[in-house]
Formats: C-alpha cells, structure tokens, sequence
C-alpha cells in the first residue's frame, strides 16, 4: 500500500512537471532571446518553482486517494435508480420502464450538485491565487474570503441547474445564451472595476478539483438517467459553472459597493 | 481549512443519506492530509516564484517597448500551457470516441487520434490567439466588454450551425483550458503588463486574459465540429 503512493506521488509529480514545462521553456526562451537578462534570485525561484510542483503533486495524490474515489461513488449512488425508488425493487422497475422522469425526485442529486460545486471550489487553488491577487491590487477592498464564496456560490448554482438540465434533457445552448443575455444586462449595471475581474472567475473556478469531481457526477447521471446519452448529455455541468460565477462576482461588487456608499452618507466626514 | 468544506458534505452524505459506512476510512483520512499539505506548499512556491516571475517577464518586456514580443510571449504560454493540459486530453479523447460513434469519422484507432490531435491543437491554438488578442488589448487600453460582447455574438452564431454532438464538448472546453498553473501565471502576466504600463489600472485592465482565453476556445471547437461533421441548421 505505502509503494502504491510513493507511485500515485511519482506519476502526479511527473504530471505536475509536465504541465509546468512549457512554461518553462517559454519563460526560458523569452528571457534569452527578448530580454537578454538573467532572472535575479535564481535560486530562490528555482526552489519557488520546485515548491509548486511538489505541493500540486502531493496535492493531486491527496485529491486522487481521498476525494475523487469518494465523490464519484457517491454520485453514482445517489443516481442509482434503486436508490431513488426508495430501495424498492418494483418502484424501480416502474421507474425504469417509464419514458418521461419526475426530476422532482433527484432532490438529493440537486442538493449534492450543489454542495460539492461550493465546496470544491473553495479548495481550488487556481481560485486562491486569483483572490491574494485581487486583494493585493485592490488593497483589501475586495477581499480574498468574499471573492472566493462568491465564486463558490455561482459554481454551485450553475452546477445544480446543469444537473437539473440533464435529468430534463433540455438543449444545453438555450440556457448558456439565455446566461450570456442575463449576464450582459447585469454587466450594465455592475462597478466597472469588477468586469475583467468576474468574467476571469469565470474559466478560473474549473480547474484540477471541481472539473473531475463535476465531469464525473455528470456522465455518472447522464448514464443513469433513462433516456440519456452519457456522451450528448453528460458535458455541459463545466460551462454552467463557469458561467454563474460571473453573476455572483458582479453581484458581490454591487453588494459591497452599495454598502461602501451608504457608510459614506451614514458617516459624513 | 480550504478542504473541510468538501470533507463535511461528502462525510454528510455518506452517513446520513446513502447511510453506509466509509470503506477505507484511515485511507482517507491520510488523503486527506496529504491535500492540506500539498495546497500549503504550492502557495508558497506561487508567492515565491510564479507570481514574481511572471510579473518580472511583463515589466520587462514593458520596459523594452517592443509590442510584438509581449504579443508573441502571449501566444507562446496560451499555446505551450493548453497543449500539455491533462484535462484537454481527457475530454479531448471523449469527443474523439464520441465522433466515431456517430460515424463522423472512421472508428479505427488512427482516425481517432487524429481527430484528437486536431481538437487539441484547435483549442491550444485558440487559447494562444485570445491571449496574444487580450495583450494587445491590455497594450491600446480597450474595454473588456467588447471582445465578450463579440466573442458571445460569435459563439451565438457559430452555435446555430453547429452539430449537437459538439455542442456541450465546445462549451465545456472554455472552462478546461485553464490550469493551475496556467491561471496564476497569465493573471500576474496580465496584472503586471498593466501596472507597468503608464496610463493603465491594473484592476480594471490587468484582469480578463483568462475570460477570452475561456470564451476562444469555445468558438473554435464549435468551428472544428462543423468542419468534421459538416453544418447542421437548427
């Protein structure tokens, strides 16, 4: 057991590296060619860069042992028509035969949606480094906690919607296009400091935690499902959580904004 | 801390809902460490390395006043970063199994891994191209609600002939593309650019290189399904 993670850490390391060189390279390229100059504190930010690698590979052995096998049995659960009858045989078999599915009984699938869309997004650490960002540019105006719940939310929102269009079957463009309409409106309103930074939250929140977790619950609904095609159906759940996280940063910054002016004219100075 | 959140829902559900017990109970646990310590360090090697060489890179290149370098640089890490994504090549080689199914390429082995070739480059090659276009944008100082307001309109109409089958794939692949390492790299790209550029703010023009590097991509896999599968009106 202990040889089997020192090679699930091995491959995870070399995975990790492969992902970081052509960053490397480019970054090598570039400075020879373009700048001409040498890196200063090369070693400190060799060892940075070893630190990365090493940490994302520790991170992605921990993720691989603990959290995907888990989170993929359970969603596999909890769509398992057996589960949904009740576990009773004959409702299942009713449930099987059946065309048309009350999507009123994947209650517990929706909740599940969207409690692992906002859990696994306050572990992403693409979204961590994005939010220390932010806040440093902004020096604490926008917080690092605030971003990444509002994040969170939106991923589960949009998570537990691409769930329920899947167990309804609806074509996934008409509710990315309706979004797109609905999120240029609200971006009319929205501070505009904030638009570059919600549209990025948007492809930032799906990276190495949510995306295999959310692939997974996807196909494993899709499949389950009667009536659905795992490859037609089962895509879609990664652009609807791409997608709400844009509402929910906008939304926050018109929260904290209002808030801001209102203590402006509570506390006139 | 950044993990208890999924370890309460998933203990949540396995207990009280499907109410069975955790198999491998001590396995887990010891993943669980292992996640708290791997996300610890790879914070730290990001405050001491990534963003400060990506920062380093975009003064300098400011400072050399060569636009076209920047520009370059920007096509470089899209490109070289998307074409050794994992999660590409995964979703890449379900399009391709999916493709085949409906018989819109041969299903041997080859034909397959060509087609999966061509996606990823497709999606690798679009990436480099948003981000080299939000350079350019960073560089003239232009609001970023034009491109996604052409980029939507583009996806719109680009949705409209093309086929079901790549539909949810190409919407999907805008939010896969970036990675993490790729995200922290190309944010302290984009905010450095813009803090060294006089004129600029980097809040309002350092962001967004990551929401047209997720918004490309989706045009162009729609793009690619049409070539191989032909147009289809709605």
């Amino acid at each position: 057991m202990s040889s089997g993670i020192f090679e699930l850490l091995g491959n995870a390391l070399g995975g990790t590296f492969l992902d970081i060189l052509p960053i490397i390279l480019v970054l090598g390229f570039f400075q020879i060619a373009a700048i001409r100059k040498m890196i200063p504190h090369l070693k400190q930010k060799m060892i940075g860069l070893v630190l990365v690698v090493l940490g994302l590979g520790i991170f992605i052995v921990g993720l691989e042992q603990c959290v995907f096998p888990i989170g993929t049995q359970m969603a596999h659960q909890l769509t398992d028509l057996y589960f949904l009858a009740g576990n009773d045989s004959t409702r299942m078999e009713i449930l099987q035969n059946s065309k048309h599915i009350e999507p009123g009984i994947y209650l517990w699938t929706y909740v599940f949606a969207f409690l692992i869309g906002f859990s696994t997004t306050l572990a992403e650490p693409a979204l961590i480094a994005v939010a220390y960002k932010a806040r440093d540019i902004t020096t604490g105006a926008i917080s690092a906690w605030g971003l990444r719940i509002s994040v969170a939310l939106g991923v589960a929102a949009g998570v537990t919607l691409g769930v329920y269009r899947i167990v309804t079957g609806n074509p996934l463009h008409y509710y990315i296009v309706t979004g797109y309409v609905f999120l240029l409106i609200q971006t009319w309103f929205a501070p505009k400091q904030i638009i570059p930074l919600a549209y990025d939250s948007g492809g930032v929140t799906t990276s190495t935690v949510t995306v295999p977790l959310i692939a997974a619950l996807g196909i494993g609904l899709a499949s389950s499902v009667p009536g659905r095609s795992p490859l037609i159906d089962g895509f879609g759940l990664i652009a609807f959580a791409s997608l709400f996280p844009m509402f929910t940063v906008m939304a926050y910054a018109m929260i904290t904004e209002k808030r801001t002016k209102r203590k402006e004219i509570d506390e006139p100075s | 801390m950044d993990v208890f959140p999924i370890i309460v829902v998933i203990a949540f559900f396995q207990l009280v809902i499907i109410q069975k017990p955790f198999p491998d109970l001590s396995q887990t646990l010891f993943g669980i460490l292992l996640v708290v310590i791997g996300l610890f360090i790879f914070i730290l090697g990001l405050e001491s390395a990534l963003f400060p060489i990506g920062e380093k890179m975009a003064n300098e290149f400011a400072l050399k006043g060569n636009p076209w370098w920047i520009i370059f640089f920007g096509f470089a890490l899209g490109f070289s970063t998307t074409i050794a994504e994992p999660a590409l090549t995964v979703i890449a080689g379900k399009a391709g199994d999916l493709a085949a199914g409906a018989g819109a390429i041969e299903s041997d082995k080859n034909a397959i891994a060509s087609f999966v070739l061509g996606l990823r480059f497709t999606v690798a090659f679009s990436v480099g191209l948003a981000i080299a276009i939000g350079v350019i944008r960073i560089l003239k100082g232009w609001p970023l609600i034009w491109f996604i307001l052409g980029g939507y309109s583009l996806i719109v109409i680009t949705t409209f002939f093309a086929p079901q089958e790549i539909i949810g794939i190409a919407y999907d692949s805008g939010g896969i593309t970036t990675s993490t390492i790729t995200v922290p790299m190309v944010t302290a790209l984009g905010v450095g650019l813009a803090t060294s550029i006089r004129g600029r703010n980097p809040m309002l023009d350092g962001f967004g290189l990551i929401a047209l590097a997720s918004l490309s991509p989706i045009i162009f896999v729609l793009g690619y399904g049409i070539f191989i599968y032909g147009a289809s009106g709605l």
